[in-house]
């Protein structure tokens, strides 16, 4: 019993962590750990999840685990291949260490797309944003470009740096930067339009929304720490955006 | 009317590809992108108030996620996140920023306000719709 509850307890932090970790709601990952408990016979679990960490504890054992989450980034494939997983425990058709083994690879998965096919559909994204903001189709290569540069930059900056707000802030400056430049140039015509195109795909949106619901269902440590990841990633954008705009 | 349908099918669809949805999933992000910013663009047409015009597409956007998760077993995130990004504020934040700079102030924090209502609006949809979901699901039980 001690062996295996050992496992139960393995099995829920590394699902918890991998949810967290790839952008799921703080009360999905709290349900998602109780749930699998339940379903391994667990009668009583307490599971408190923040962006930041988990602390997990069956009521029949003294024992109280703690994992910490210091990167975060956004994958729902894996949300959903755990949320599967967990599914598929609650319907007994895996066991702990079948559900263990494909936890683990799971978290060692790469994501679902690879960069090249991320940075093409974010200069696309850009691209149909200015059309969506009333753009004028003219202004739909800058706008890719503009887009495109700066998340490159995100992503490769990111990889040196390791300190986000640095890394948003530099993409939106890059962002404003050659959008300026272009409409200078006389290649974009609407510098305000191809500037909200591109920069739409750094919007912190699914911070916000995770943030209020977590808000609505009572978790008020980790909505309001994800509302100051979104105001963070918020005040990043504008501030690189404003300093190209004071310059100019 | 065509050309933003088209932009934001693709928008919500290049969305899921960033933000790593299971391939299968894509087309689903893609629809549930389009209803919400037609829906949008609808209630705008007729005078709708911004904020209550966010409020109801999100609900909208909710609703059909919900479907989809029935569909395809997946968590409700994968597709009401790239659904509502094209609703985001982006250009009333820009410019509430743009007025920062000018040292406009006062529009600036009048502009920054409607955007925090309207992100609040647009979240207080999903949240609804969810619970409007579970109630149903509980009567019929």
């Amino acid at each position: 019993m001690q062996l295996n509850s050992n496992k139960i307890i393995e099995a829920c932090l590394l699902a918890g962590k991998i949810m967290l970790e790839n952008g799921a709601e703080t009360y999905r990952v709290e349900d998602t750990m109780q749930r699998m408990a339940t379903s391994l016979g667990v009668k009583q679990s307490h599971c408190f999840a923040m962006p930041t960490g988990i602390i997990f504890s069956i009521d029949e054992m003294e024992q109280t685990k703690l994992v910490r989450v210091l990167e975060r980034t956004i994958d729902l494939n894996k949300v959903a291949m755990v949320n599967n997983i967990s599914r598929r425990m609650a319907q007994g058709e895996i066991s702990v260490d079948e559900a263990l083994l494909e936890l683990k690879q799971i978290d060692e998965s790469k994501p679902e797309y690879p960069v090249w096919l991320q940075l093409t559909s974010v200069s696309i994204l850009s691209g149909w944003f200015l059309i969506m903001f009333q753009g004028k189709w003219a202004d739909f290569v800058p706008a890719m470009i503009s887009g495109g540069l700066g998340f490159a930059f995100l992503v490769y900056v990111h990889r040196f740096a390791k300190i986000k707000f640095f890394s948003e802030f530099l993409a939106s400056f890059v962002i404003g930067f050659t959008a300026i430049w272009q409409v200078k140039l006389g290649i974009g015509t609407d510098l305000d339009k191809i500037i909200i195109g591109s920069v739409m795909p750094l919007v912190p949106g699914l911070h916000i929304t995770n943030a209020v619901r977590d808000l609505m269902a009572g978790h008020l440590v980790a909505g309001l720490s994800k509302g100051a990841e979104a105001f963070l990633t918020a005040f990043a954008i504008g501030s690189g955006i404003a300093i190209v705009l004071s310059i100019y | 009317m065509l050309s933003q349908l088209a932009a934001s099918f693709i928008a919500a669809f290049a969305f899921g590809i960033i933000f790593n949805v299971p391939k299968k999933t894509l087309f689903a992000c893609g629809i549930a992108g389009a209803v919400g910013w037609l829906s949008y663009l609808f209630l705008i047409h007729f005078k709708m108030d911004l904020i209550i015009a966010a409020f109801i597409s999100a609900l909208l956007v909710a609703f059909i996620s919900h479907l989809f998760t029935k569909m395809y077993k997946a968590p409700i995130i994968i597709f009401s996140v790239p659904g509502i990004i094209p609703l985001v504020p982006g250009g009333i934040a820009y410019d509430a920023m743009r007025h920062v700079v000018e040292q406009d102030y006062f529009t600036a924090i009048e502009l920054a306000a409607k955007a925090f209502i309207i992100s609040g609006a647009i979240a207080m949809g999903l949240v609804f719709s969810e619970v409007l979901n579970r109630m149903i699901m509980k009567i019929i039980r």
